[in-house]
């Protein structure tokens, strides 16, 4: 993250017909360059404002350590919730916390697509040489999002030297292979859901259930919640993979589902179907805005 | 060649309206119905019509942003709708109400990063910012953020940011609302200089017949999504029997004017209003009026667009 | 594709512009204020699928907070003089006035920031009607929308999934009602200064993030305030945001009944008050200084 404080350097840019992005590898790269262009110039744009920036970063940090603070507190008065220890908890918290911020800072933008459209910003992004998408989701970035994942992964270091777990080889691997995933599938639902306003400009807030409720879902263990809404996640809209199924891998939990322990590994698939549907959606809500094919 | 190629071009929307309390009704609308021209590199073409005529549906199909409904589109040998990307390096927007620049940063950067998103080589790049900030006098302006220019300023930047890439065709949505006298001088003969100059082929919408007639040698007239009229300017008010107006502020109050050429239609005082032909110069007539009355001031005012269209009907349908 | 029709505000509904109804002399000012507050109420009625997106909000999150209250109070019956009922009332009752009683700020003073940032609000500070009263109006207008429209459907719900303690006496239910409306009066007082920092500051967002987390935590939005410890417990029953969610709903699940209903609302209508004069002293210091800049 830090190589978006500094100025990019100056690149010599080759002919563009030699550049013209063919292959998909190509445009993989030239998406994530038109992202990373416009995500410095509005990190530079808000760095204009410097003390509200501040005032925004701290404000950020302190909303979202509430939700741990509010753990803090329940466990004044309990030891284990649904048979989870605090620690088991913060665990929990952290992984979603770092999940759903790295998320939101990489592509959270997109949920804004609704005023986009209706401002006419998204006709602007599509008169561009550049992926709509790595425009709309790098529109409006800023550092000051970098909150929630301080927050969270300081939460997630504390909890790991709390925590009393044999660390096997598997479970050693499982931490980052999560965090990876958990991030995908988080920015698959922000740009699912974000795909929704093509067609109902208004329902932004429909994302927050999916993305604010979601994460805060996953803070908890999934003991103490109905088995149908368990069920929910792990076959409906896949959060469960995001910590729930390997956390009780890495933690040595017992499934309130009982499904096979497949499903405790299973997260980069989980996360390759996200970005799958996410990607037809995107495809789907871009092709009816500007009415192909019909 | 023609650079830009409409043939038959559809485009039509579903619209949802409120009917009773939770009923909504959906109603299809034709924004654009059966549109076809062609336009040839290097040519200026004012593009006009009442609010709602098909304007701005056009524009957008033709930069790339709306699919036609049916109808074959080539702009600059590329079908927008299925290469949108490779479109939009080859064309240049400007939309007057809606600035693309950067607004809380300085002028320069919005360049800067136009640079990168569209992969100018160095040498070229220079040579473009160059000329923009010479021809459009913005050399003061680089390092001033966006927020600060005025309306004019922001305008001049937001054509040198259309221009950096060398862009075979200039779309132009009201490049001149809202600019005083001065700014809106500076803007067209900019635009004169780049279609001229440079073969840069333009296409402006606009509800200033100034504009066109200064820029354009050819104007569109659409409406209900189709091209009512396309041809000169002169034709224009030839077809509507379109007049000017020659304000003229006497010395003193007195009887109304008689000159040859024009007839008076208002009289306020000391400030009579003479009609003459939109086609014919001012000149003859200000030369015989000067001649015969004492003058404290004139000026010449342009029939509005939607009076010129509105006439044009009303021939149609009589003749 | 489909264009939706109608879907921003009339831009006019925004504006205070009444210097018109105000000129025409049988306007009193009570009928303005009621034509105010009823035009707002139609405004937000107008965006409708944001109030679907909004109720199913409140309710996913209604559940998964119900299922982690159900948890702790399975670990502590009892807690804080809750019993496991109430708790989950607790929940789904303070979900369905979150909105209501802009807990996390919004409703006017989104309008309030876009005519700071157009410049308007100078002009409106001179208008023949009252800034603080045209802004109290319509914030009560869209309260009373988002009571019906996002407030019914999570209390519904709650009730259908879960066992909840709701009162039985219709006397409870006017009290509670009444302890709402004087919620979002203290709401409004509270979020009106944040709004006017504007005037001095080059823009209140970050005071406004500031405030929507100090506003969620000590209102009990997250956690009822007795469950807080010690001091920090003492301190968030005396300050003004207790009267946001607490109050109204210690008063629904008849947690106070009698004479705690009355110092309840006393408490409410001091801190509203306050609120609400700190406001006028604030817009006074705000024309003084707009009058001092010549706009």
């Amino acid at each position: 993250m830090a190589e978006l404080l500094v100025p990019e350097p100056q690149v010599r840019g080759p002919e563009p017909q030699l550049l013209a992005p063919e292959t998909r590898m190509a445009r993989v790269r030239w998406a994530l360059r038109s992202w990373r262009l416009v995500a410095a110039m509005w990190t530079r744009a808000t760095m204009a404002y410097r003390a509200s920036f501040y005032l925004m970063f701290a404000a950020s940090i302190a909303a979202t350590s509430l939700d741990f603070v509010v753990l803090l507190l329940m466990f004044q008065h309990t030891d284990s919730l649904g048979g989870w220890s605090l620690p088991e908890l913060g665990f929990l918290y952290g992984t979603s916390g770092l999940c759903l911020g790295l998320a939101n800072l990489l592509v959270g933008s997109a949920d804004a697509l609704g005023d986009r459209i209706r401002t006419g910003t998204l006709d602007t992004m599509l008169i561009r040489p550049a992926p709509a998408l790595a425009q709309l989701c790098a529109e409006r970035f800023s550092l000051r999002r970098l909150g929630r994942p301080l927050q969270a992964a300081s939460v997630l270091a504390w909890s790991l030297t709390e925590l009393h777990v044999r660390w096997t080889a598997d479970r050693v691997l499982l931490v980052p292979v999560l965090l990876v995933c958990g991030t995908v599938i988080f920015g698959a639902v922000y740009i699912g859901g974000a795909t929704l306003q093509f067609w109902w400009g208004e329902v932004r807030e429909l994302q927050n259930s999916l993305t604010y409720g979601g994460a805060t879902l996953i803070h908890y263990p999934p003991t103490i919640f109905a088995k149908e809404l368990v069920a929910g996640v792990v076959f409906g809209i896949p959060l469960a993979f995001v910590n729930w199924l390997p956390s009780l891998r890495i933690l040595g939990k017992p499934d309130p589902l009982g499904l096979p322990t497949a499903f405790q590994y299973a997260s980069p698939i989980a996360a390759a179907l996200c970005v799958l549907a996410a990607a037809l959606a995107w495809r789907a809500g871009l092709r009816a805005y500007r009415g192909t094919g019909n | 060649m023609s650079l830009i190629e409409l043939q038959d071009i559809r485009r039509s929307f579903t619209i949802r309206t409120k009917a009773g309390r939770l009923r909504r009704e959906k109603r299809e609308v034709h924004a654009v119905d059966g549109l076809s021209f062609s336009i040839d590199a290097g040519e200026c073409v004012g593009y006009i019509g009442p609010n709602g005529a098909g304007k701005s549906t056009t524009i957008k199909m033709l930069t790339g942003i709306l699919v036609p409904s049916s109808g074959r589109l080539r702009v600059a040998g590329v079908d927008p709708a299925r290469e949108r990307v490779r479109l939009a390096r080859r064309i240049g927007v400007v939309f007057g109400q809606r600035t693309t620049l950067w607004w809380d940063l300085p002028l320069r950067d919005s360049y800067e990063l136009a640079r990168r998103i569209y992969r100018i080589p160095d040498a070229r790049y220079r040579a473009n910012l160059d000329r923009c900030i010479e021809l459009l006098d913005l050399g003061g302006l680089l390092d001033t953020p966006v927020r600060q220019l005025s309306l004019g300023q922001r305008m001049r930047g937001d054509l040198a940011a259309a221009l950096l890439h060398d862009p075979q065709v200039l779309y132009l949505d009201e490049p001149t609302i809202g600019l005083d006298v001065v700014s809106k001088a500076r803007v067209r003969e900019f635009l004169r200089e780049v279609n001229t100059r440079q073969g840069t082929t333009v296409l402006l919408t606009t509800h200033d017949l100034v504009d066109i007639e200064q820029l354009c040698g050819r104007v569109m007239v659409i409406d209900h999504g189709r091209v009512v009229y396309d041809g000169s300017l002169d034709g224009l008010h030839a077809a509507g029997q379109s007049e000017r107006t020659l304000v003229v502020d006497l010395a003193e109050a007195g009887p109304a004017i008689e000159v040859a050429g024009a007839r008076v239609v208002k009289v306020e005082g000391p400030r009579q209003w003479l009609a003459f032909p939109a086609q014919q110069s001012a000149a003859p007539i200000v030369a015989a009026v000067a001649a015969r009355y004492p003058l404290a001031d004139l000026s010449v005012r342009e029939p509005a667009i939607e009076d010129v269209i509105a006439r044009m009907y009303a021939e149609v349908a009589i003749g | 594709m489909e264009i939706p029709v109608g879907l921003g505000p009339e831009n006019g509904a925004h504006a205070p512009d009444t210097g018109q109804l105000s000129r025409d002399g049988r306007w009193d000012t009570g009928r303005l204020y009621l034509a105010i507050a009823k035009g707002a109420f139609r405004r937000y009625s107008t965006y409708r699928a944001a109030t679907v997106a909004g109720t199913v909000t409140n309710t996913v999150f209604g559940f998964i907070l119900a299922y982690t209250f159900l948890a702790l109070w399975q670990a502590r019956p009892g807690l804080g003089g809750y019993d496991t009922a109430q708790a989950v009332t607790y929940i789904w009752i303070s979900q369905s006035l979150l909105v209501t009683v802009a807990v996390w700020g919004g409703g006017f003073q989104d309008e309030v920031q876009d005519r700071f940032r157009t410049g308007d609000i100078a002009i409106d500070l001179y208008r023949p009607v009252d800034f603080q009263g045209w802004w109290l109006a319509t914030d009560l207008g869209r309260a009373a929308f988002h009571l019906v429209a996002r407030g019914l459907l999570p209390t519904l719900v709650g009730a259908l999934a879960f066992h909840l303690r709701l009162p039985t006496d219709p006397l409870v239910w006017a009290v509670f009602l009444l302890t709402v409306l004087i919620a979002v009066v203290a709401s409004f007082g509270l979020r009106f200064l944040v709004s006017l920092t504007g005037f001095w500051l080059h823009d209140s967002e970050g005071i406004r993030a500031v405030m929507l987390v100090v506003a969620m935590f000590f209102s009990g939005m997250l956690l009822p305030i007795g469950l807080f410890p010690g001091r920090l417990g003492e301190l968030a029953h005396v300050l003004p945001w207790a009267a946001l969610i607490q109050i109204p709903t210690d008063i629904l699940l008849e947690r106070r009944t009698g004479g705690a209903v009355l110092t309840g609302i006393a408490f409410q209508l001091v801190w509203a008050l306050v609120l609400l004069a700190a406001g006028r002293a604030a817009q006074l210091l705000a024309t003084r200084k707009v009058v001092v800049q010549g706009g």
